[in-house]
C-alpha cells in the first residue's frame, strides 16, 4: 500500500451501474430537483466568469470547477442550512457549496471582479469571503488552514452544547500541510463535530499524487488519527450526499469527526491561465464524457423517472436568467475607492494613517 | 495592599476575566491539571473545568486555529504557547489568517495568544526568544510587553476584552522576581497602546519595555549617583500600537534617545522606533538615537556567552553615558 505508482483512476464507466438505482428515498422530489439547480447553477455561473475573465473583466485569476461540482453541491446539501445552523469552509473550486449555503452569485461576480459593493469590498479574491449567519467561512490561501479554525468553530459548538455540525473541505494537495495534520489530530481527540471531505481531483496545481502521498486514500490518513474514514466516488452526487448526510448526522449526535474521501477530477488547469499541458489528454476526455458528474446525475433523475427533460431546461432557462441579471446588476459597477483601503485592520484604532507623501 | 509577583498578577487577571465572562477559556499545552510549565494556570482546571481549560497535542498552528474559529464564533480564548519560542511553529496562523481577518473578511477574532519569553535565565536558543519584531511588522495583530506586576494584571485583562487579537508577552525572568503590592477588590485595567513613564528624567531618554526596563532604572539610578546625570525611562507596554505621542513628549523633553531592548538589533523594534522620531521629531534631536540591543546571534546557552549577547545594566550605562557626553 506504501507504493509510489500512481494508484489506480477510479474507472469511469465501471462506477456507472445500469441501469441507474433509483433515487434514494430520503430525498424528495424537490429537493433532487433543488441539486440540480445547484449543479446548473455552478457551471453555467463559471461558464459567466469565464467570458468575463476573457473580457478582462476579472481582474485575478480564474478557477473552475468543472468536474468537481457534484461533490462541492452534494457535500453542503446534507447539512443543516439557514441563520445560525451548521457552517462550513469551502476551498476555491467548492463554489457549488457556496452557492448551496445561499451565496449568491451577484456576490461571486462582484468578488471576481473586485468591486466596491463585494462581499469583502474589493479586499479578498473569488470565494474568499463568509457569511457566518448562513453558514460559510472563506478560505485563505494557505491550504490546511482552515481545518485548525473550523475544528475551533466545532470546538464552540461543543462547548454550548448546540447540535450544529463543521464541514470542511480539503484537497489531494492540501493533506500534505502541517495545519491539516494538526487540525485533523486536536479535532479528532476531543471529539469535535466536524466532517473532512477530502478531495481527490488528482491535481495540485501540476503535481500529481504519486508525487504528493505515498498511501493510495486519502482516507488512510484520517484513519491514521483514529477517524472514521469512507472513500467514495465523488462525481456519483447521490453517494457524496448519503456518505456526508450519514457523517454529519453522526458527528451531530457526538460521535467525533468523520472524514469523506471523494475521488473525482479536475478537468481544467489550476487557473484559467494554466492550459493543463501536464495533464494526459486521454483522460480529460474520458472523465469528460464518461464521468461528468451533472451529466450522471441527470441521467439518474430521468432514468427514475423523477424530472422529465423539459423539467430540466426549464431550469437551465431558470440559471441563464437569474445568471444574466446578476451579470447585469454588478458588471459596470464602480471599484472601490482608494481611500476605503485603510479603515477595518482594528476596531480602535479605526484606521491605518495615511503616509505623508499622500498629501504632497 | 498584599505583594503579588508578576506571574501571580497575571493568573489573578486571567482568573478575575474567567470569573467575569464565561466567553473566555483557555487552551494550551500542560495547561489543565499540570497548571502550566511555569504553574500560570495553576489550579484553573479546577475551579473551571476541562470545558474551558483545555490540554491540546503539541500542535501551537492547531492551537491559534482553533482559537480563531472560536474567537469568530463570539468566545474569547486564550492560547497559551508554552514558551514563546514555539509561536514561529504558528507563525502561519497568526500573520496570515488572524490577523488579516478583520481587514479581510469583516471577520472579529478576538483572541489572546501568551507565553513566556525573554532570556537571562541561561534558556539556550528555543527557550530564551523575543519574537515580538516578527509580529509588529503584521498589521491586524496587537503587541503587548508588561513590565511589571500591575501591568500584567492590568494588560492582559485589556488583551482579553480587546475586540482584536492581542499577543501578550510575558518575560519569565520577571515572573518570581518582580512583586507589587496590588490592592485588593479593584479592578486593573492598562489601557493597550499606552506607554508608562517609570522614571522622569531632563538629560536623556531611555524607550524601552519588558525585562530591560528593570535594566534601564538600575542603569538610571547608577547614572544620577555617579554622573548627576537624570535619565528618563519611558516603559512602552504596547508595541502595537505605540504610544507615539510618549515618545516624541520624551524626546522633545530631553532631546537625547537612547533605545533599549532584549531582542536582537536588526530588523529589531528599536529600528521602528528610531525611523518614527526621525520622520516627526528631528529637530528635536541634539545626538544621534543609539541602540543598545542583543548582539545579532542566537541566544547561547553558557552564562558568559548570554551575559555577553544580552544587553545589560552595565552596557547601559556605559552607552547613556556616551550618548549624554555627545
Amino acid at each position: 500500500m506504501t507504493s509510489r505508482a500512481a494508484p489506480a483512476l477510479p474507472a469511469g464507466p465501471a462506477t456507472q451501474p445500469a441501469p441507474p438505482p433509483p433515487p434514494p428515498a430520503a430525498l424528495s422530489r424537490d429537493q433532487l430537483v433543488e441539486i440540480y439547480y445547484y449543479l446548473r447553477l455552478t457551471r453555467t455561473l463559471e461558464e459567466r466568469l469565464v467570458a468575463l475573465y476573457r473580457q478582462s473583466k476579472v481582474i485575478g485569476g480564474l478557477f473552475r470547477s468543472l468536474g468537481q461540482e457534484g461533490e462541492s453541491v452534494a457535500s453542503a446539501y446534507a447539512l443543516d442550512r439557514g441563520r445560525h445552523q451548521d457552517i462550513l469552509s469551502p476551498l476555491i473550486r467548492n463554489l457549488g457549496s457556496l452557492l448551496v449555503m445561499g451565496a449568491k452569485p451577484v456576490e461571486i461576480l462582484r468578488q471576481y471582479m473586485a468591486k466596491a459593493e463585494s462581499p469583502t469590498h474589493g479586499r479578498e479574491l473569488n470565494v474568499h469571503f463568509n457569511d457566518l449567519e448562513r453558514g460559510y467561512l472563506g478560505q485563505i490561501s494557505h491550504l490546511g488552514d482552515m481545518i485548525p479554525v473550523m475544528a475551533g468553530i466545532a470546538l464552540t459548538f461543543k462547548l454550548r452544547g448546540e447540535a450544529r455540525v463543521g464541514l470542511v473541505y480539503i484537497g489531494d494537495g492540501g493533506t500534505s500541510t502541517g495545519t491539516f495534520h494538526e487540525g485533523l489530530n486536536l479535532a479528532a481527540v476531543q471529539r469535535l463535530p466536524l466532517v473532512v471531505i477530502g478531495e481527490y481531483n488528482h491535481w495540485a496545481y501540476s503535481t500529481p499524487p504519486a508525487k504528493q502521498f505515498a498511501v493510495r486514500d486519502l482516507a488512510e490518513k484520517a484513519k491514521g488519527y483514529g477517524i472514521p474514514a469512507v472513500t467514495v466516488d465523488g462525481n456519483d452526487v447521490i453517494a457524496v450526499y448519503e456518505a456526508t448526510k450519514l457523517a454529519v448526522d453522526r458527528a451531530r449526535r457526538g460521535k467525533g469527526v468523520h472524514f469523506i474521501e471523494v475521488k473525482t477530477y479536475r478537468r481544467k488547469g489550476h487557473a484559467e491561465h494554466d492550459d493543463q499541458h501536464y495533464v494526459p489528454k486521454e483522460d480529460l476526455e474520458r472523465w469528460a464524457q464518461e464521468n461528468d458528474p451533472v451529466d450522471r446525475y441527470v441521467q439518474r433523475l430521468l432514468g427514475a423517472d423523477v424530472v422529465s427533460e423539459a423539467d430540466l431546461k426549464d431550469i437551465d432557462d431558470r440559471v441563464r436568467v437569474e445568471i444574466d441579471q446578476a451579470t447585469d446588476a454588478c458588471v459596470d459597477e464602480p471599484l472601490p475607492q482608494a481611500e476605503t483601503a485603510l479603515p477595518g485592520v482594528y476596531v480602535d484604532p479605526p484606521a491605518a494613517d495615511t503616509l505623508w507623501f499622500k498629501a504632497l | 495592599m498584599p505583594e503579588v509577583t508578576f506571574l501571580e498578577a497575571l493568573r489573578q487577571g486571567m482568573w478575575e476575566e474567567m470569573e467575569r465572562d464565561e466567553r473566555v477559556f483557555i487552551l494550551g499545552e500542560d495547561v489543565g491539571p499540570y497548571g502550566g510549565a511555569f504553574k500560570v494556570t495553576d489550579g484553573f482546571v479546577k475551579r473551571f473545568g476541562e470545558a474551558r481549560v483545555i490540554d491540546t497535542p503539541i500542535s501551537e498552528a492547531a492551537i491559534v486555529g482553533a482559537a480563531a474559529g472560536a474567537a469568530h464564533m463570539g468566545m474569547r480564548p486564550v492560547a497559551e504557547m508554552q514558551f514563546i519560542d514555539f509561536i514561529s511553529c504558528a507563525y502561519d496562523m497568526l500573520t496570515n489568517y488572524v490577523a488579516t481577518a478583520r481587514y479581510r473578511a469583516g471577520l472579529a477574532t478576538p483572541m489572546v495568544v501568551r507565553g513566556p519569553c525573554g532570556g537571562y535565565v541561561r534558556g539556550g536558543p528555543f527557550h530564551s526568544q523575543n519574537p515580538e519584531a516578527a509580529f509588529l511588522h503584521t498589521p491586524g495583530l496587537k503587541i503587548v510587553y508588561p513590565a511589571t506586576a500591575r501591568d500584567a494584571k492590568g494588560l492582559i485583562k485589556s488583551s482579553i476584552r480587546d475586540e482584536d487579537p492581542v499577543l501578550y508577552l510575558e518575560h519569565k525572568w520577571l515572573y518570581r522576581r518582580i512583586k507589587e503590592q496590588l490592592p485588593e477588590g479593584e479592578e486593573i485595567l492598562t489601557p493597550i497602546g499606552k506607554a508608562r513613564l517609570a522614571r522622569e528624567g531632563k538629560h536623556l531618554s531611555i524607550i524601552t519595555y519588558g525585562a530591560t526596563v528593570w535594566k534601564s532604572l538600575e542603569a538610571a539610578e547608577q547614572l544620577e549617583k555617579d554622573d548627576g546625570l537624570s535619565i528618563e525611562v519611558l516603559d512602552l507596554r504596547t508595541l502595537v500600537p505605540m504610544d507615539d505621542a510618549a515618545i516624541m513628549q520624551t524626546v522633545q523633553k530631553t532631546n537625547k534617545v537612547l533605545i533599549v531592548h532584549e531582542d536582537t538589533r536588526t530588523g529589531g523594534i528599536a529600528g521602528e522606533i528610531a525611523a518614527r522620531i526621525n520622520e516627526r521629531a528631528f529637530e528635536w534631536l541634539d545626538g544621534p538615537i543609539m541602540r543598545v540591543t542583543a548582539h545579532d546571534v542566537p541566544l547561547p546557552y553558557a552564562p558568559t556567552l548570554e551575559d555577553f549577547v544580552l544587553p545589560q545594566t552595565d552596557d547601559i550605562v556605559k552607552a547613556a553615558r556616551w550618548l549624554a557626553a555627545y
